[in-house]
């Protein structure tokens, strides 16, 4: 669906050119969600505005779609952007216009008919759960409100692919939520390719199928979602991941727990996917005589199954200890024993 | 009572002269929108970042602007003599103070129309970008709209400073409440003639101001 080949831009500023987006290679596929996560300054704002043609590359192929979107210009460039949507951090409503008359907008540009266009309007506003709301004006709105109608207004030309450009991050975690939700029913239910880029890996963990990590221009790391935060290589990817597995203070948490029961193991155990949902925990302690005490755990629910770490300790006799220990290295579970520092 | 303090005063002479000077500021304040308009557009798509950005172009606008603007009223009639005699075959009269008011209001009102736009927030450009429109259609249905409470009450300003500006032409000759307030007040020592100028003036002001608030707050959603 969507392709870029080596692609590079470079801006020139006063302090000398700056490479914002550096050989970039990219291939998403049809129906996918794909998030691209970085810190500001990463390029991916630039990389997701050359697939509209906000920007173009200075060297390099964009292909959406079929159509070559760095090259064309003009009508066949704004045809084009109409069947891209493309939604936004700060909303970008026409604070001017009514909701509906901001959802029309993209059809009045493509020369929709009226009574068409009211029709259309009226179906997404359902979609995205609005109703009763289509005459208000975006400033009696709330955020989430606000970037409903920005989805709406996005899709109204049922386009081939969705851009969200950090569509959340001006949004609190329960409405970050609930809009995240409402991409992957649209995602689904309409079978589009959504595009986004982010610094929140919640949002990637939760809707995404693939991810991208930039740094410094590049893309450093790629893969299923999953696959990436059980084995992240890059220090960058760690941190990110992090973000959402292990809370910062288990570090701390662990090495006190090791000071306090210098007798028992602590065995830090990994799910992924299918295995999350297996009660390891269970078995455990009704095959063995040990003791077994809950420290910290996580469960993330992604795309394509789930992701978590639970940190235990086992308690009891060493060769019992032992055995338990080598039990775990036996289920689907990666576990670690954790020793002192 | 009105004929005990104001005792001078011509009705007939005062109602045709306030009609003058509506005259005036009505057309000139109708030119000036769409000059204003037209030329603060300029500016604005010619600036850095924008759609037609272009140095050459944004800096020869923006010092003709300058220099009409800077122009005391007063001096700009007289150095648009020749060019009023040119273009009506005359200097006298309301159609011949037109070219002086919307020549010294158009580059003034295009100021506030630039800084107006300037305050558009540019992400919805961007977005009305994204999604295919053309520039017509940017300004049209994005930069007009979204600016339009401040491109009214910039006309407002615009328009009250017409009046004063067709008073001043009417003392060279231009007729209206300034023609009456100079030449039956001012020059026979009829103080009730130009007080009642100044009065019927200060009306046209405040409806002027009312209309253009009132306007403003009706169009502003945000």
């Amino acid at each position: 669906m969507i392709f870029i080949e080596q692609a590079k831009k470079i801006f020139q500023t006063k302090n000398g050119p700056v490479k914002a987006v550096d050989n970039i290679n990219l291939s998403i596929q049809e129906g996918e969600i794909f998030g691209m996560i970085g810190y500001s300054g990463a390029g991916k704002s630039t990389l997701i505005r050359m697939l509209n043609g906000l920007e173009t590359p200075t060297e390099g192929s964009v292909t959406v779609a079929g159509r070559k979107i760095s090259t064309i210009k003009g009508s066949e460039l704004r045809k084009a952007r109409q069947e891209i949507g493309m939604i936004f951090q700060h909303f970008n409503l026409l604070w001017s216009r009514t909701v509906r008359e901001n959802i029309a907008f993209p059809l009045e540009i493509a020369g929709v008919g009226k009574a068409e266009r009211m029709k259309r309007v009226d179906e997404l506003i359902e979609l995205v759960g609005l109703q009763g709301r289509g005459d208000s004006y975006p400033s009696q709105l709330s955020g989430g409100q606000k970037q409903r109608v920005g989805i709406a207004r996005a899709l109204a030309n049922d386009p081939k692919v969705l851009l969200c450009d950090e569509a959340t991050s001006a949004l609190d975690p329960q409405t970050t939520d609930s809009i995240l939700e409402l991409l992957v029913d649209i995602n689904q239910r309409l079978g589009l390719t959504i595009v986004l880029i982010t610094h929140e890996m919640h949002v990637i963990r939760k809707i995404c199928h693939r991810v991208a990590v930039m740094e410094n221009g590049n893309i450093v790391e790629l893969g299923p979602v999953l696959d990436v935060f059980r084995r992240p290589e890059q220090p960058i990817t760690k941190r990110f991941v992090q973000q959402v597995t292990e809370p910062e203070e288990s570090k701390e948490t662990v090495q006190h727990l090791l000071a306090e029961h210098p007798d028992g193991k602590i065995v830090k155990l990994t799910f992924v996917g299918v295995s999350a949902e297996q009660p390891v925990v269970t078995e455990l302690i009704r095959s063995f005589s040990v003791g077994v005490n809950i420290l910290q755990g996580k469960i993330s629910q992604t795309q394509n199954g789930a992701y978590g770490t639970l940190f235990v300790q086992i308690t009891g006799e060493s060769a019992e200890v032992a055995k338990a220990v080598a039990f775990l290295d036996a289920q689907q579970v990666d576990s670690e024993v954790i020793e002192y520092d | 009572m009105i004929e005990q303090w104001f005792p001078n005063v011509d009705w007939e002479k005062m109602w045709e002269a306030t009609y003058e000077t509506l005259y005036m500021t009505g057309i000139s304040v109708v030119i000036t929108f769409v000059l204003g308009i037209l030329l603060g557009l300029l500016l604005f798509l010619t600036s850095k970042g924008q759609l037609w950005q272009n140095k050459a172009v944004y800096g020869i606008t923006a010092v003709i602007v300058n220099v009409f603007r800077s122009i005391p009223f007063i001096i700009l009639i007289v150095l648009l003599i020749p060019f009023t005699k040119a273009l009506l075959g005359t200097i006298i009269g309301e159609n011949a103070a037109l070219p002086a008011l919307i020549i010294g209001a158009a580059p003034f009102y295009a100021r506030m129309v630039e800084i107006a736009l300037r305050e558009i927030d540019k992400g919805v450009i961007e977005a009305a970008r994204a999604m295919g429109a053309s520039t017509w259609t940017i300004i049209r249905k994005v930069l007009i709209p979204e600016s339009l409470p401040a491109l009214v009450s910039g006309l407002t300003v615009t328009a009250i400073a017409l009046v004063g500006y067709t008073a001043m032409a009417g003392v060279i000759g231009a007729g209206g409440l300034g023609n009456l307030a100079f030449l039956d007040g001012f020059q026979r020592s009829r103080n009730d003639v130009t007080m009642m100028a100044t009065i019927i003036i200060l009306i046209i002001v405040f409806i002027i101001q009312f209309i253009g608030d009132t306007a403003v707050r009706k169009l502003d959603k945000r």
